[in-house]
């Protein structure tokens, strides 16, 4: 079918539109990496380019030689790590709860969950500072585990009964026919088939732990502290280590783009789902 | 089959979200409740002690705070409304059918999953005014004489951070509100075209309506992320120059690091205050849909 005139000049009109949206959103992305593999000379040299002369990975080297960036990437693997693994277990549990039972004080339980990410995160900060400090936890992973578990357990419990309550309660109860108790039916019949939405929730956590900065600054010292905090710290007294900071940005964002990539259906669907369909 | 009536389990199954979340949220507003009600400054740490009402009287007297409020609604307005209007756009744009569109609508959700503190970065060197790229750009397409140093000067700091915000929340919008188009039956257009509706009386009578709780919906969780950030501001420009780009949120944050924390609590919770109003009207919209669900 042939398209008259005026569509075709809509359309192209689109296409061009959409073009300078993703060139936008993507050119912070692209001006990083370029930045990233400049020679210093040419990074602080009058005139900008956009393409270096001659690319080279001298600040990838630096970054993981003389500033050790191996050191945050761990810490910060750990903490989003444990995270993940508290996080989905405890979320699972409310989640199964909420979506598979009607109990008193449900609505308000479920509220009260909500609320939790309401508090403006500075007004969290200072009192959790002094707590963290009274049981010993400041200054360690413990702190940051504890802090991300909670802030990522509403989404979490959200995303997850939502998935929950898309599987029909006729496989729990086939199951419970045939002698299996509500326990069993769980870990046998909707562990298995929840299991990509329990992959693509703890990519979100995941992802969130890894980001986090304002925690993350405050309650942790030299020893553990995280990607963010350590990108940060290369803005010096004497100015911007700009080659170093930008070659650490692009290996901060690596992984997180590849299990975006990874969870990115379930994880999609699960999240609009509720605004969605709500 | 959904349990009803007296068990203990479904309690059992919730309890260890809930007590993490006891220990990490609520002890903690308690104590900056209480906090907030003292004179609780770490540096003069012989001093600390109830002062009652002392810290939002100065608060209210504070055009600092004034000030910074006032940064805060323009931040969350317009980071919102434009984040909107161009996630919108977005979305009607990736809700066409072309080749690679899979593939575009999850690169164009990057700056999403982005850490904060390293969009911050990213655009002060963009926005850098010796070697930044926009300047360079500006220069080349003649739309400026001379480099700006669009974060040290107060008149540009603040439209530079609202753009580094907009862009952040672009996809988040693009996302959302695409999923909610792929929902609009195809019906409803075809009986508009009937009808001999055209493309604008299309998008205001059935478009929009049709996603009248999604916008509902992330707006106001927009609104709240938007109002609550830190890391994005403070890392371009520590809420500088001249407190030209001090929201509240960062303004507390700046407070937290002085250590006159009684303060610093006051202030949070004026804000907590603000944003409850808006919470109220998110929780009430969700219960009434939840209702209309079950």
């Amino acid at each position: 079918m042939k398209k008259r005139g005026p569509e075709l000049v809509k359309s192209l009109l689109s296409y061009i539109f959409l073009t300078a949206l993703i060139v936008f959103l993507l050119f912070p992305f692209y001006w990083t990496f370029v930045t990233s593999i400049k020679t210093s000379s040419e990074l602080y040299s009058q005139t900008v380019t956009y393409w270096p002369k001659a690319p080279t990975f001298e600040s990838y080297r630096r970054l993981f030689g003389e500033y050790n960036f191996l050191k945050p990437m761990g810490n910060s693997l750990l903490v989003a790590a444990l995270t993940t693994l508290i996080s989905v277990t405890v979320s699972v549990l409310a989640a199964y709860s909420f979506s598979r039972y009607r109990f008193k004080g449900r609505k308000f339980l479920m509220s009260m969950f909500l609320t939790n990410n309401m508090f403006p995160t500075v007004l969290l900060l200072i009192p959790l500072y002094a707590i963290m400090r009274k049981i010993g936890i400041l200054y360690t992973p413990a702190s940051l585990v504890l802090s991300y578990t909670t802030f990522t357990i509403p989404f979490s419990i959200w995303l997850l009964s939502g998935f929950l309550d898309d599987l029909p309660l006729s496989l729990e109860e086939a199951a419970m026919v045939d002698g299996a108790n509500r326990a069993q039916a769980f870990l046998k019949i909707i562990l298995p088939i929840l299991m990509p939405g329990i992959v693509a929730t703890g990519a979100y956590i995941f992802m969130n732990s890894w980001n986090e900065y304002t925690f993350a600054v405050m309650f942790t010292n030299e020893a553990n502290r995280t990607i963010p905090v350590a990108l940060k710290n290369l803005i010096g007294q004497l100015g911007v280590e700009w080659g170093m900071l930008t070659a650490g940005g692009i290996i901060t964002i690596i992984p997180v783009c590849i299990m975006f990539f990874f969870a990115q259906k379930r994880l999609i669907s699960g999240l609009t789902a509720g605004a969605v369909k709500g | 089959m959904i349990k009803r009536n007296s068990s203990i389990w479904p309690y059992l199954l919730v309890a260890p979200a809930l007590i993490v979340m006891l220990t990490v949220v609520f002890v903690p507003v308690i104590n900056a409740i209480l906090m907030s009600f003292q004179n609780y400054d770490l540096r003069r740490p012989s001093r600390i002690g109830f002062n009652n009402f002392k810290n939002y009287l100065d608060v209210l007297k504070d055009p600092l705070f004034w000030g910074a409020l006032g940064k805060t609604i323009v931040w969350v307005v317009a980071g919102v409304g434009l984040q909107f209007v161009f996630g919108f756009i977005l979305a009607l744009l990736l809700n066409k059918k072309f080749p690679g569109r899979g593939i575009v609508r999850s690169i164009s959700l990057i700056p999403w999953v982005t850490p904060g503190v390293l969009i911050g970065l990213m655009w002060r060197w963009i926005f850098d005014g010796n070697y930044g790229v926009l300047n360079d750009l500006l220069l080349r397409l003649g739309l400026i004489q001379e480099s700006l140093p669009f974060l040290a000067q107060p008149s540009t700091a603040f439209p530079a951070v609202i753009l580094t915000i907009v862009w952040q929340g672009i996809p988040f919008f693009a996302l959302m509100l695409l999923a909610g188009l792929q929902g609009i039956p195809d019906e409803l257009y075809n009986a508009a075209d009937v009808d001999g509706a055209n493309g604008i009386q299309k998008f205001f009578l059935i478009t929009v309506p049709s996603l009248k709780s999604v916008i509902y919906v992330t707006t106001l969780l927009r609104i709240i992320w938007v109002a609550n950030s830190v890391d994005v501001i403070f890392n371009l420009t520590e809420g500088g120059p001249a407190y030209s780009t001090q929201t509240l949120s960062v303004y507390i944050f700046n407070k937290g690091n002085s250590l006159n924390l009684g303060y610093a609590a006051t202030l949070s919770i004026m804000l907590t205050l603000v944003l409850a109003i808006v919470a109220v009207r998110y929780l009430k919209t969700m219960f009434q849909n939840q209702e209309g669900k079950a």
